[in-house]
């Protein structure tokens, strides 16, 4: 007879609707719409006082000011309390001096955890993985980012993604791989033989007529 | 609470919000722009001293109440 486990959650996807939350933060009471009209990144760390996560959110801090650039919050969550969220951000500070500027949930009931997809129970029943959920001005989910427990994230990485998102929404056009602000963009495919054929004449520098780069 | 103490008093933010509040400005964008708090804070915040009967709130706008303005007196 199969074994009845915990009913597991819904993951969300790319994009669907941001899951509504109303949770605990260090800097207060935050719903997911107080963040309505900004990019959100919205990160989970398995627990506090533990090295690599010390050392990302000392990471996090570090591209705050790129990310206010570019009009993208942070928002960490973990399932300790908000007390134990307070006294890790402080120790953090009084160790390296470096203040984390961003509110981070208190997830102790794991109700946003759960939402969001955050516990693999094969890495860990108890402790969020590293997600990082990338979350656009109207609230929809644009990109999301899975680490095991044991690798910390890149954040060349992240602010690529955001540069390359918000790239692609202004312009309406791709980023091919390793794309970095200022190399070439994709043209969207054609749809129609005749957008083919006068896709090759419109100047682009094109490999063929499914594969064609431009200049922003 | 970030905006309001346990002791019921506005914290500097919050004293903030209230100062913007009591100059007459009344969205939260106003109020993030006049303290120069994130926009989710201050909707954050606004949302607490609301609750804690320290503003009202009309629609997307806020004001002082009664008891906040006898406050910021």
């Amino acid at each position: 007879m199969e074994e009845i486990g915990e009913p597991i959650a819904r993951m969300p996807r790319i994009g669907e609707p941001a899951p509504p939350f109303e949770a605990v933060s260090t800097h207060g009471v935050l719903k997911l719409e107080d963040f309505k009209g900004s990019w959100l990144i919205l990160f989970s760390h398995p627990a506090d006082f533990t090295p690599v996560c010390t050392t990302e959110f000392i990471a996090f801090s570090e591209i705050h000011p790129e990310l206010q650039k570019r009009k993208v919050e942070l928002l960490g969550l973990s399932v300790d309390s908000v007390s134990s969220h307070i006294a890790w951000v402080r120790n953090v500070q009084e160790k390296t001096g470096v203040k984390i500027p961003f509110p981070i949930i208190a997830d102790l009931n794991k109700e946003v955890s759960l939402s969001y997809g955050m516990i693999h129970p094969g890495q860990s029943k108890t402790e969020t993985v590293r997600c990082v959920f990338i979350i656009d001005p109207d609230q929809v989910i644009r990109t999301i980012l899975y680490y095991p427990l044991t690798t910390g994230r890149n954040m060349d990485e992240i602010l690529r993604i955001i540069d390359a998102l918000q790239t692609t929404d202004k312009n309406k056009v791709a980023t091919p791989a390793n794309w970095r602000p200022g190399d070439m963009v994709v043209v969207p495919p054609p749809n129609t033989q005749e957008m083919a054929e006068e896709r090759l004449q419109q100047g682009y520098e094109c490999v063929d007529w499914y594969l064609c780069r431009k200049k922003l | 609470m970030a905006c309001v103490s346990p002791d019921g008093k506005p914290t500097e933010s919050g004293t903030k919000m209230l100062r913007a509040l009591q100059s007459g400005l009344g969205s939260p964008e106003e109020v993030a722009n006049e303290t120069g708090l994130p926009l989710f804070r201050v909707r954050s915040g606004l949302r607490e001293l609301t609750q804690a009967g320290l503003a009202d709130q009309k629609e997307d706008s806020y004001k002082l109440s009664d008891k906040g303005a006898e406050l910021m007196k």
